[in-house]
């Protein structure tokens, strides 16, 4: 490295010998001796550098860093970096991992695919982090999956859905295997939501038909698929499928158009808009109940952006404030509730456990190079906030997708009441009955 | 049933656009300045209001006039920080003036969207509606709410109307926009009537802002399309005409609701852009401009 460096210097001193042959002025005299200073400053510079890189490998308690790249202003984006900071925290208070602290580096990608790509490229080249987490949006994550292959990062997200995600890394192991999906796919989803819809609707209120309102986005269309496939399969009879743009901002041509068809309940697909559709529901009142997946409900602060017409909106979740999913789901949020004080969004609880199982993985790989820890990785069996984790395997097609199922991770349903969010479904940790606003028509048509 | 609906909610909306759209154009219309941060002015007004309301706990009505004060600050802040330094430059060019008044402007709404994310976060927020409840008129579920933000839109471009046409400093404002040189002439201050001016547009932002919060909702992502919405009614309605603007409006909100109930809410935008793209060919000073 020195030696080149050496040449280029001698190469440059030669050209500028052949540029003062040609021409003489009183410029180059000043001229040389800068370019010759400047040289050497930068020759030291590298120096010092290489210096400064091999004494730090030297030393063992050098930190683990991971990037995380997430929406910062989005109420289920913020969660991500606040949770994965708590982890890093409680892990590094009880000594680190093997001596070695995490460091949690954050990026705040404005929701914009082309933004996340610089943060991770810089993450990586720069500020030299051994494992990525990242959105909750599946467009940034899917625009992130090539940079995770050609960077050789691990790569976990913890929000985004789309199946394409699980399914990349199938079609494509030796160049995908370093993305992760530590959320449920699109798939797992709508297969929670109808077994919660099943308990719900169908047998305790005899419901028999639904309408499908989703937003138009890449996470949606393979959830939209499967709640075309399992509604039927429970009993429920899909009367329209409505599909709008998530900047809609006006909702009542829709609402119209789902009561024109008289359904029992209104099955929902929604993350990028949440506010604006709760608030119209309830000041027409709409007479139907809605069910199904809405991301911004998942947060503590939907119910005060919504003054409250949150009251009575079901939506699928992983884990939930007083929900004791596991052992470890409530101190989570009561911890994550003092430091900032409101309750975690879906994504919280996901990033949180991906801290950590990371940090497993790490540990159990004995190294933070990407390979071996992408092997110790597929090999996680964590037991986190959400459940228990486990990857489906090479062979899967939704390799590297959370397991699914009892004993793993099931999913809840939760509903606004009275302004907070009450577990009702499954059976074992629901702590209420379901409530709505007297408005909510809750019959079979 | 459909047709009463369609009735009903364009009225609505057709109503909030008129009220956002007639600040933006009398602004034009006295001092010459395309305002691009109304949008963001708009936004701040509903925000503030909620933050009144969610973050203070004060009461509705506190809330909503907290919004409109708010908007009255951020008006008086744009002519004061952005509008009149650029408009009182010696170094600026007098015929550049205008971009660097537009590209100002833009400037700082982008600062006050960003601000808004920054401390707010970018989801919708919600203003608790004045009035609760639906009233049912002939088979149409109507929220009171829908009515009153109608009702409160006509009477403000009223109380409007009758303040530029029966009051001095009204004819003083309609004056400056038809012969600035002659008001000075007449012993009458410019600023003075532009700081009038702003002090409208403030109010007349502020209520839209928080009558959209609490009718649709607002986010910081509405910034862009809110100011490009009055933006292309005020051009629709020919720019600096306010009876322009109010008929453009109409014209616009009909529109918008017609496509969302009969083709789709997702085309919602596109046949009014349509309409003016074919308005910009046929009649370039728009419906009622003069220039």
């Amino acid at each position: 490295m020195q030696f080149r460096l050496l040449n280029v210097r001698e190469s440059s001193l030669k050209v500028e010998k052949k540029f003062k042959k040609v021409e003489r002025n009183d410029m180059e005299k000043t001229f040389r001796p800068r370019a010759f200073w400047t040289l050497r400053g930068l020759l030291g510079a590298t120096a010092l550098g290489l210096l400064a890189t091999a004494s730090g490998q030297a030393f063992a308690a050098d930190p683990i860093k991971i990037g995380v790249i997430a929406e910062a202003q989005a109420i289920a984006g913020a969660s991500i970096p606040q949770a994965a900071q708590l982890a890093a925290e409680e892990i590094n208070a009880k000594g680190g991992v093997d001596g070695r602290m995490i460091e949690i580096v954050t990026y705040d990608n404005h929701s914009s695919s082309a933004d996340s790509v610089r943060a991770f490229q810089r993450a990586v080249n720069e500020d030299k982090v051994h494992a990525v987490i990242s959105s909750y949006i599946s467009e940034v994550v899917l625009a992130l999956m090539p940079w995770a292959s050609r960077l050789k990062t691990p790569f976990i997200t913890p929000g985004a859905a789309s199946n394409e995600i699980p399914l990349g890394v199938h079609k494509d192991y030796e160049k995908n295997k370093y993305t992760f999906h530590g959320y449920l796919t699109s798939a797992s989803l709508a297969m929670s939501v109808c077994d919660a819809a099943k308990d719900l609707l169908v047998d305790q209120k005899h419901m028999k038909t639904a309408v499908i309102m989703s937003e138009d986005a890449a996470w949606t269309k393979p959830l939209d698929i499967g709640y075309e496939e399992c509604l039927p399969k429970i009993g429920l009879k899909v009367l329209d499928h409505i599909r709008f743009s998530p900047d809609t901002t006006d909702f009542t041509p829709i609402f119209n158009k789902i009561e024109g068809a008289k359904p029992d309940v209104i099955i929902t697909g929604i993350s990028h808009v949440g506010v604006q559709p709760t608030v119209q529901w309830k000041n027409q009142q709409v007479p139907i109940p809605m069910l199904g997946i809405s991301s911004q409900a998942t947060n503590e602060t939907f119910g005060k952006d919504t003054n409250n017409a949150s009251d009575g909106v079901l939506y699928q979740g992983v884990s939930g404030p007083g929900v004791a999913v596991t052992p470890k789901s409530i101190p989570f949020a009561e911890g994550f509730k003092k430091k900032y004080g409101n309750y975690p969004s879906y994504a919280g609880y996901t990033s949180y456990d991906e801290v950590y199982y990371i940090a497993d993985a790490i540990k159990r790989a004995g190294s933070t190079d990407a390979d071996k820890v992408v092997d110790a990785l597929e090999k996680t069996d964590w037991e986190g906030t959400i459940g228990r984790i486990q990857f489906y395997g090479k062979d899967d097609q939704f390799t590297h997708g959370l397991k699914y199922g009892k004993g793993l991770i099931t999913g809840l349903m939760l509903q606004w009441q009275d302004g907070k969010q009450t577990s009702v479904w499954p059976k074992e940790v629901a702590k209420g009955q379901l409530k709505f606003p007297s408005f909510v028509k809750v019959t079979a048509n | 049933m459909l047709a009463l609906q369609i009735l009903i909610d364009g009225f609505a909306i057709s109503a909030l656009y008129a009220l956002g759209a007639t600040g933006f154009t009398l602004i034009f219309g006295v001092s010459g300045v395309l305002n691009l941060s109304h949008g963001a002015i708009m936004v701040l007004a509903a925000v503030a209001a909620w933050a009144a309301a969610s973050v203070l706990h004060l009461n509705t009505y506190a809330g909503a006039l907290i919004g409109v004060a708010t908007a009255l600050i951020a008006a008086f802040a744009t002519y004061f920080a952005v509008v009149q330094p650029i408009q009182r430059s010696t170094r600026i060019p007098n015929e550049e003036k205008e971009i660097f008044v537009l590209t100002g402007t833009l400037l700082w709404g982008i600062m006050i969207q960003e601000l808004i994310a920054y401390f707010f976060t970018n989801n919708a927020k919600t203003v608790l509606p004045i009035i609760e409840g639906v009233v049912n008129i002939l088979g149409v579920r109507t929220p009171q709410n829908e009515i009153f933000t109608a009702v409160v839109c006509c009477l403000v471009i009223a109380l409007l109307w009758l303040l530029v046409n029966r009051t001095r400093t009204g004819k003083a404002v309609l004056a400056a926009s038809m012969n600035p040189r002659g008001v000075t002439l007449l012993g009458l201050e410019l600023t003075n009537i532009y700081i009038v001016v702003w002090a409208i547009y403030g109010i007349l932002a502020g209520i839209a802002g928080v009558l959209l919060g609490m009718f649709l909702g607002v986010s910081s992502y509405s910034v862009g399309p809110l100011t490009a919405s009055a933006f292309s009614i005020v051009v629709l309605g020919g720019l600096g005409s306010v009876s322009g603007s109010l008929i453009a409006a109409f014209v616009v909100g009909y529109l918008e609701t017609l496509t969302a109930y009969l083709v789709s809410p997702a085309y919602r935008t596109i046949p009014a852009l349509l309409l003016l793209v074919i308005v910009m060919y046929i009649r370039p000073q728009g419906l009622l401009g003069r220039r």
